[in-house]
């Protein structure tokens, strides 16, 4: 594992690092650009670290293999771009019913089909969110600078065990291929989590006890003979499949997000304090933001940022709360506005979008023209 | 007064999620005769319960995984044996089978049986082929036989089907059999040989779907297939794979038998030789 100190990576290989530290020891997926390096990276270093990687013979299968090793007890990891989500999203949607932890990356590019496979996007937003049918909540962390690649993918993989669920990490072509300076701190100060697990031979557990909201996940080989299913299922793990079964379940799965909101959600607030007009950013394009924001300042306009480093579940409390205090929310994305309607929804100020269809950054130049002609 | 039914305790019930009885399969479905074989064997294997593990797909032949009293994995449609990848890499101690049908491992997932008998990754494969996909209603799989009736070739099956135990062989697959499920000792011995095998092992379970696939076609009651299978199977240890096609006439032979076995080194031995040479290994 890496030791303590700073070292000059690429965002792709930090990511690969920083889930090795923590805990991950599975790792299948597909090669595709921009996210291979991700794999490569893992394909050598899970060996030296006695875990195993394995290249599947597409995305479909690749997610069923973290799924599956994640039920054996492995700590799990897939990587990919647009188009694998895509072909994912069926067993993300296993996952989250079977409630399986399992990180995915995502190195998002410019899309829709094949797109701009070397080129930026944040063109994914909605699909992670979205894209499985049903209704069905992930995390997704959204890291910034290489640098917080680190950071939230230690913290993806502690709440993907904490919550039993799919957690994203939402990365992109620039970042992913950016090599940076990134500080590793000594690992007994990094906070690991790891999944609750039922006792060996206690006979009253029940794998999906309805009376907590993550129950401890019996891992196979154990001797809890657990059924686990995408079917609607009751405590036992047996399908129920009618109103009342789904009621129960779903209502559950909900909530063990929506009671634990402000223990997932990550914002960082630059610049707010007095600010008029508020940006809402993520990702790449939050670079760009932040330097048009530091030149609008020296002209004297009150501007600033709100920063999503979790980007679902959606920060409604804080959003609205926000719009309470500027008069305006500007959503600057590398999309053609994805994010800009939750923000909508829950803000009660005028909200406008600064949209890019794709390929490349907003330059900080054209971030601060549209600033300037927001708070004429 | 009427008497009161006693229900004895069924020798195989000890491996069942009894409180899940009765099961969902029609009268005359093959598929309890599945379950029987692989919980026989898993009794004579020697190997822990709790290490074994069973993973299936979706359609008649995936509830298999429900009503055992195992870890059980019911995955989704055609990923089954993905699934079982995972498993079984993150631990190789546990004794992995994939219960599945054709519709679900040779039709929609096709790809990932072929991918894994290429790996030789030690899977017990057990696909139930019954010719159709039975819970949607009887439509035409990769198996349907040429010619064949179904919900979605109602003048026949223009299609070709898969000849399995052949499609295994060049994939890589180092243990083949076929029985039907009348012959449930063969059926049984041959899953205990493919936990003993060491590497990826396709056992082919010939099954009636008296419902979806019988009544089209030349077996109108559910007895048909089973006078069938018992009146047409023919043994052969060393078949030629190509000529191993089904095709559920009346006038022609079912081919069953272990086809093939052969030791090829299976994944995790072929991954450590290069583990090994990359120097990284941490045995
Ligand atoms: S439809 Fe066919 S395969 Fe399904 S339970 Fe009925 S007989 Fe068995």
């Amino acid at each position: 594992m890496l030791e303590e100190g700073t070292y000059f990576m690429k965002g792709n290989h930090v990511i690969a690092e920083a889930a090795i530290i923590a805990g991950c020891r599975f790792f299948g997926a597909y090669p595709i650009t921009p996210a291979s390096p991700i794999a490569e990276r893992m394909s050598y270093r899970l060996f030296e670290e006695g875990g195993e990687f394995i290249q599947m013979e597409d995305e479909i299968a690749s997610m069923a293999a973290i799924i599956g090793a994640s039920c054996a007890g492995a700590k799990s990891m897939t990587a990919t771009s647009g188009p694998g989500v895509s072909l994912m999203l069926e067993n993300i949607g296993l996952a989250y019913m079977m409630e399986a932890p399992v990180v995915i990356v995502d190195v998002m590019r410019g899309g829709p089909s094949t797109g701009m496979p070397t080129l930026t996007s944040q063109g994914d937003i909605n699909q992670v969110r979205w894209g499985s049918h049903g209704d069905y909540d992930v995390i997704a962390y959204c890291p910034s600078t290489v640098q917080e690649c680190f950071d939230l993918t230690i913290k993806a993989f502690n709440a993907a065990e904490k919550y039993r669920v799919p957690v994203f990490i939402m990365a992109d072509q620039i970042l992913g291929l950016m090599t940076s300076n990134v500080k590793v701190p000594r690992l007994r100060d990094i906070k690991i989590v790891d999944r609750e697990t039922p006792m060996d031979g206690d006979d009253t557990y029940q794998p999906y006890d309805s009376s907590t909201l993550v129950p401890p996940m019996a891992i196979a080989g154990h001797g809890h003979h657990v059924l686990m299913t995408g079917l609607t299922h009751d405590e036992r793990g047996y399908p129920a499949t009618n109103p009342e079964g789904q009621e129960k379940l779903m209502s559950r799965l909900k909530r063990k997000i929506y009671e634990n909101i402000d223990d997932i959600v990550e914002l960082e607030e630059f610049m707010l304090e007095d600010a008029e007009l508020a940006i809402v950013a993520y990702g790449s394009e939050a670079r760009s933001v932040r330097e048009a924001i530091k030149q609008a300042r020296e002209k004297g306009l009150k501007v600033g940022m709100l920063r999503f480093k979790t980007i679902w579940p959606f920060p409604e409390r804080q959003v609205n709360e926000l719009s309470r205090r500027v008069k305006k929310i500007m959503v600057a994305e590398v999309n053609l506005g994805q994010l800009v309607h939750p923000v909508r929804e829950y803000a009660v100020c005028e909200v406008v979008a600064l949209t890019h269809s794709g390929g490349a950054l907003h330059p900080p130049a054209e971030v601060l023209r549209r600033i300037e002609e927001e708070m004429k | 007064m009427k008497p009161p039914i006693t229900v004895e305790r069924h020798p195989r019930d000890k491996l069942l999620r009894v409180d899940r009885l009765p099961h969902i399969w029609c009268p005359g479905c093959g598929l309890g005769k599945v379950i029987s074989a692989y919980s026989k064997a898993i009794d004579n294997s020697g190997i822990e319960r709790n290490k074994h593990v069973v993973v299936s797909g979706i359609g008649c032949s995936g509830r298999a995984s429900g009503y055992l009293d195992l870890d059980s994995y019911h995955t989704t449609h055609g990923r089954p044996i993905a699934f079982a990848t995972g498993l079984k890499l993150a631990n190789p101690e546990l004794q992995v089978t994939v219960i599945s049908g054709d519709g679900d491992l040779s039709t929609i997932g096709g790809n990932h049986l072929i991918h894994a008998a290429r790996r030789n990754i030690n899977l017990n494969v057990i696909l139930v082929n019954n010719f159709i996909y039975g819970m949607t209603g009887g439509q035409a799989s990769a198996t349907t036989p040429y010619g064949a009736k179904t919900s979605t070739t109602t003048k026949g099956n223009y299609d070709h089907p898969f000849n399995l135990p052949f499609l295994m062989r060049a994939a890589g697959a180092t243990h083949i059999a076929r029985w039907t499920v009348l012959h449930h000792v063969q059926l049984q011995e041959s899953i205990e040989k493919a936990f003993q095998h060491d590497g990826f092992s396709f056992v082919e379970a010939l099954s009636p779907c008296p419902k979806g696939f019988g009544k089209k076609n030349s077996f109108r009651n559910a007895i048909d297939t089973m006078h069938y299978f018992e009146q047409r199977s023919e043994l052969e240890e060393n078949p030629e794979l190509t000529q191993l096609e089904i095709d559920m006439d009346p006038k022609s032979d079912v081919i069953v038998g272990e086809f093939f076995a052969e030791e090829k080194m299976p994944y995790f031995d072929s991954k450590d030789r290069f583990f090994h040479y990359i120097g990284g290994h941490q045995a």
